[in-house]
């Protein structure tokens, strides 16, 4: 029951787009049309389960003060928590170069499609946001870290996907000449987040 | 070689050129750290001594860097200078260092960093590369100070935590815009320099 209710809340109240601005560059870059949106969501997410529970997992084991007690009394007082940032900045780099490679091998269509935007998912500030989100608040195991990441990557699809549609509606409308491209993306992001703050205060 | 010429990648990312509004680079921390004046500030520090010194080094190793490794060389050395700057920051302000959460953290995923290094450190020599490297960031850093003043002004009615406003305006009836402190009104901030800015410079308009 905990664990839905974090999952509801991380799609929606705590909107890795609207709610933190996190992953902000490919969201705007990459929502001009909605298949290609909708592709690099589905890529963020699936990194985000994975790196999730892995960085759980180093950051329980390896860095906070006292976690490397299980190599033996001389370790008990260590504290790596130092490293955090570096540590969690690497295993995210590798999980997305080891899905370039996956994917290019078993889905070339989905590969050309995504194109540079695959390796650049090594620097969404959403994944290494959730990461950190997920260290600060203390998770007590794997699994709520694990469905805090899926609710997090389903919360950024969702976002990209439905600002991409309203984007391809835009091209055809009257903008004011110097809002054109970038201005009024600014503000229809805007307006969606002020709509998503509906959901604010409830409680599940 | 004249001075002008010298100077350009310092001058050019403030205004023609700037990361946020024009090349649409580090938006995420730009929104997020403006609802007061103060973590703002300490943000645009940061961005700056990050900024200069990754240039700095990646333009000094531009020549030794396989081209296929590049990425996670550069993420290396700018993760690195991110753990001493969040280690100092922790040492010498508690309080802003606690406000600004994560965020320090995500200057390592800061796209104005990432792109300039593509973009500048790795075909140029240090020394302009530590000017593009200031430029940037003080472009990036005027942005950040206009959005969060607008933001602390009408959102809390003050300015660095000081009260602005007399007492008599809110006997009067005046009351604190509580929407300005809500994160999407950065995003109509922002946009609204946009608008300004390409009024102004009609080239960038699209």
């Amino acid at each position: 029951m905990e664990n839905l209710n974090l999952f509801i809340r991380s799609i929606f109240i705590d909107n890795m787009i609207f709610a933190y601005f996190l992953g902000m560059c490919s969201f705007l870059a990459v929502s001009k049309n909605v298949k290609t949106a909708f592709g690099l969501g589905v890529a963020v997410t699936f990194v985000l389960l994975i790196a999730l529970p892995v960085c759980w997992c180093i950051n329980q084991y390896v860095l906070v003060p006292g976690a490397l007690s299980w190599l033996g009394e001389e370790y008990a007082e260590t504290d790596l928590s130092f490293l955090g940032l570096i540590m969690f900045i690497s295993v995210i780099a590798a999980l997305v170069q080891l899905l370039e490679m996956v994917i290019e091998k078993y889905s070339p269509g989905l590969y050309n499609s995504l194109g540079i935007f695959l390796p650049l998912i090594a620097v969404n500030c959403a994944i290494l946001g959730a990461v950190l989100f997920m260290q600060q608040r203390e998770f007590d195991n794997a699994w709520t870290a694990t469905v805090y990441g899926v609710g997090s990557g389903i919360g950024w699809l969702l976002a990209i996907t439905c600002l991409a549609a309203i984007r391809e509606r835009l091209n055809v409308q009257a903008v004011p000449k110097p809002l054109r491209g970038i201005g009024i993306t600014f503000i229809i992001t805007g307006l969606m987040g002020i709509a998503f703050m509906s959901f604010l205060g409830i409680k599940l | 070689m004249n001075l002008k010429k010298t100077f350009l990648p310092l001058i050019n990312p403030l205004s023609k050129d700037n990361p946020v509004i024009v090349q649409v680079l580090g938006i995420c921390s730009a929104l997020a750290v403006t609802a007061k004046m103060e973590p703002a500030l300490v943000m645009t520090v940061s961005v700056i001594a990050v900024l200069a010194l990754a240039n700095v080094i990646i333009s000094l190793m531009r020549n030794t860097i396989p081209q296929s490794i590049r990425i996670i060389v550069q993420l290396v050395v700018v993760a690195a200078l991110v753990v001493v700057v969040d280690q100092v920051l922790k040492a010498w302000n508690y309080e802003v260092s606690k406000a600004l959460s994560v965020f320090i953290g995500l200057i390592i995923t800061n796209c104005i960093i990432m792109g300039r290094l593509e973009a500048f450190a790795l075909n140029n020599r240090p020394w302009p590369a530590f000017l593009d490297g200031i430029g940037n960031g003080l472009g990036y850093g005027i942005i950040l100070i206009i959005v969060s003043f607008f933001r602390e002004l009408f959102g809390s009615g003050t300015l660095f935590g000081c009260q602005v406003f007399p007492d008599w305006w809110y006997e009067a009836g005046y009351q604190n815009n509580g929407l300005m402190i809500l994160p999407p009104m950065a995003l109509i901030v922002v946009a609204c320099i946009i608008w300004v800015h390409r009024s102004i410079n009609k080239d960038l308009q699209e």
